[in-house]
């Protein structure tokens, strides 16, 4: 009978191993490949990115104001639609506690001026110049949104990517005051 | 569980086909066949003896071989569906893979898929199969090596005469010079390096007896390959990332969690030249055409001494020419020369003339990637850029200019000049081969002059500290596969059993080898050469 109790331990523990190492490598291989994707309710990758006048701009420092993230490119057709929408809401929100904040996906300087003398932005409009942010919110097509609270986690589900319309854009908006 | 006692005294596990001592048959089927299932010595699997509680039902169920088998086959099957549709590395990374599918290949896109298969190697179900396959082994295994081992332990040199006869190599004699014989056959047995054991003058000799851990041993380095295989998902442990990166340019390296920089200062392809003093290779040359001699990157390593901030503050490391298979080694970290892009567009050069004169004014060089607003050209003359359109793709309807990508496929400008006589500038559209004047006829244009271009490589970084595991896995799955393909393990029995002489042999493999090694080892007796009754 000992050794029967002993075999059943023998087994018990063989098995817990395994089952420890399958589990392991699963969890890590689905932590994985969640990584790099933005999840709902996570907390949004911090970045620094300057804007024209050279002004630095943290994703911190928006801390307690809920941030509209939007990625976009000069030649993007589906951005230049939504953005007199975004500077239309602007100085509405702004009051209420949200920022909106636009990241030119990597142009260069002349580029992004021109568009925002074009199209008279008043909000905070910044470069990822090497394309790190980009890779941190895992952004292929533009324009891609993206909704942070106040407490700086992701808001929306998935990226929102097309172009908004301005009620779209409002209800967004909603989403995020503080 | 009932132990089961042979009659020779010997105690058995329950679950024994043929006692671990003698190798009287212990079950009825046994007894009943002509020649014995000598697989695992008829010892008993632990899996048969158990089915009680929950782990011995999951024991029980891993340790069959059929389960093993079909592991195995799924996987496969898996494996190959997953090489009907490109894998989602190789697809156009422009837009998400889900879409991708569905649009490409439809409905069937879809499943593919949604069931994972379009990334099969990191889909959670294909790697649970895997680490079945491995559950698998390691039970099965452990669950044959143990008795396996006991069997072999216990094994007593005098045979029951029914075991005997049940081998496939047998004979039997009346025989009246045993004990010479016998002698005569232990000396030629010795010089073919067989262990002799001896009891009452009855012999057992028995060679190879290593030869049937091999497979074990094999599976122990599966068993490593797996763990290596596993710890690559570990953070840290494995790195495989690809850097395109321009001429000039300075990146982050991928991977080092902004740690490392990397400027690419020059990339180079060289050519063997046929001309070369080297005439032999002349007409080989000839024939092949252009042969690459050399691709390399030469790159300037640098650490950052500013990881948590946010500016990084680079200090140079080292600098290296990056050739194939030479790659630049730093920490645990190789960077390979993988790929590259030959004259992608970099600046263009313009110069500003006076159209009826012809009178050439100045030169004005524009970056394609970071322009300026002004350029000065001489006194009273610069030139105002208002508009860059990097992929020109013709006109709005509002008249604008557009651009279909941020690539400098097709750079088109829109300029001011400006000039004494013109103070307030002249406006031109400038595009490859085309010049528009939409504000009327200008005294001034842009002559296109050069076309400035640089080389773009791809690198590799890569980092693997498993790979060391990897090589001990494959080492010992080695040793295995050699253990259990060269050695086999022989036995002989040679009994007296009344006025008879019983001699019975096995082998796990390479029967015709012991039947060679027992006629010449019985040359010179009377002891007969045993009959094989498989043929």
């Amino acid at each position: 009978m000992e050794k029967k109790k002993k075999r059943l331990m023998i087994r018990t523990i063989i098995l817990a191993i395994l089952v420890l190492a399958v589990g392991y490598t699963l969890y890590s291989n689905l932590t994985q490949q969640s990584k790099g994707k933005i999840t709902e309710g996570e907390k949004a990758p911090d970045f620094v990115l300057t804007d024209l006048d050279g002004k630095e701009h943290h994703l911190s420092d928006y801390k307690g104001k809920g941030v509209f993230l939007n990625f976009w490119g000069t030649w993007c057709e589906p951005c230049k639609a939504e953005m007199p929408y975004m500077e239309k809401l602007y100085p509405e929100y702004k009051k209420q506690g949200v920022e909106i904040l636009a990241v030119n996906v990597g142009e260069s300087n002349f580029q992004v001026k021109k568009f925002v003398e074009q199209f008279e932005l008043t909000f905070p409009v910044v470069i990822d110049e090497k394309k790190e942010v980009q890779k941190d919110y895992n952004i292929v097509p533009i324009p891609t949104t993206f909704l942070i609270n106040s407490e700086g986690e992701i808001v929306n589900a998935k990226p929102i990517s097309k172009s908004l319309t301005e009620e779209e854009i409002r209800g967004l908006l909603d989403q995020i005051k503080p | 569980m009932e132990k089961v006692k042979c009659e020779c005294g010997h105690v058995n596990p329950h679950g024994t086909i043929l006692c671990e001592s003698c190798g009287r048959a212990l079950t009825v089927e046994a007894q009943k066949e002509k020649l014995h299932d000598m697989r695992y010595e008829g010892s008993a699997r632990r899996s048969q003896t158990y089915n009680k509680s929950i782990v011995d039902k999951v024991w029980n169920f891993f340790s069959s071989v059929k389960v093993g088998v079909w592991l195995i086959i799924i996987t496969l099957i898996a494996s190959s569906i997953g090489t009907i549709l490109p894998q989602e590395m190789y697809i156009p990374q422009n837009r998400p893979a889900k879409d991708y599918y569905a649009d490409v290949y439809g409905v069937w896109g879809e499943i593919y898929y949604s069931l994972g298969f379009h990334d099969l190697y990191d889909s959670v179900w294909y790697v649970a199969l895997i680490a079945l396959i491995g559950v698998s082994l390691v039970i099965c295994s452990i669950d044959r090596v143990v008795p396996l081992h006991r069997a072999l332990k216990n094994q007593r040199i005098v045979r029951h005469p029914t075991f005997m006869e049940k081998q496939r190599l047998f004979s039997r004699q009346e025989i009246q010079t045993y004990d010479q014989d016998v002698e005569k056959v232990k000396e030629q047995l010795e010089k073919k390096h067989y262990k002799i054991r001896e009891e009452n003058g009855n012999i057992l000799a028995e060679k190879g007896r290593f030869s049937r851990w091999g497979p074990y041993v094999n599976h122990i380095g599966l068993i490593i390959v797996l763990i290596a295989a596993m710890l690559r998902s570990v953070d840290g442990m494995y790195i495989d990332e690809m850097l395109w990166i321009r001429e000039g340019e300075t990146l982050e390296i991928p991977g080092t969690n902004g740690e490392y920089y990397l400027k690419n200062n020059k990339f180079t392809v060289d050519q063997y030249d046929k001309n070369d003093n080297s005439a032999v290779f002349k007409d080989a040359l000839d024939k092949a055409g252009a042969v690459v001699k050399n691709y390399q990157s030469d790159v300037v390593l640098y650490k950052n001494e500013n990881t948590e901030g946010a500016k990084p503050n680079l200090k140079e490391v080292t600098d290296k020419s990056i050739r194939v298979n030479e790659p630049l080694k730093f920490e645990n970290f190789a960077v390979y020369q993988n790929s590259f892009v030959q004259d992608e567009p970099k600046a263009m050069e313009f110069t500003l003339k006076n159209k009826k004169t012809n009178e050439e004014i100045g030169d004005v060089k524009i970056d394609l990637w970071e322009q300026q607003e002004v350029y000065d050209i001489a006194d009273g003359y610069k030139i105002e850029l208002l508009g860059y359109y990097p992929d020109f793709d013709g006109f709005a309807e509002n008249g604008e200019p557009k651009s279909k990508s941020p690539v400098p496929n097709n750079p088109a400008f829109l300029f001011k000049m400006i000039s004494p006589e013109h103070k307030d500038g002249e406006v031109s559209f400038v595009a490859i081969r085309q010049t528009i004047e939409p504000l009327g006829d200008t005294e001034y244009k842009m002559a296109f002059k050069n076309f400035e271009t640089l080389n773009k490589s791809a690198l590799t970084i890569r980092k693997d500290l498993t790979l060391w595991i990897f090589g001990i896995g494959g080492l010992i799955f080695m040793i295995g596969v050699i253990q259990g393909a060269y050695w086999n393990h022989r036995r002989i029995w040679i009994q007296k059993v009344g006025d008879e002489v019983y001699l019975a042999g096995h082998t796990n493999k390479n029967w015709h080898g012991l039947k060679r090694e027992i006629s010449s080892a019985l040359e010179g007796t009377s002891i007969p050469e045993p009959l094989d009754r498989k043929k």
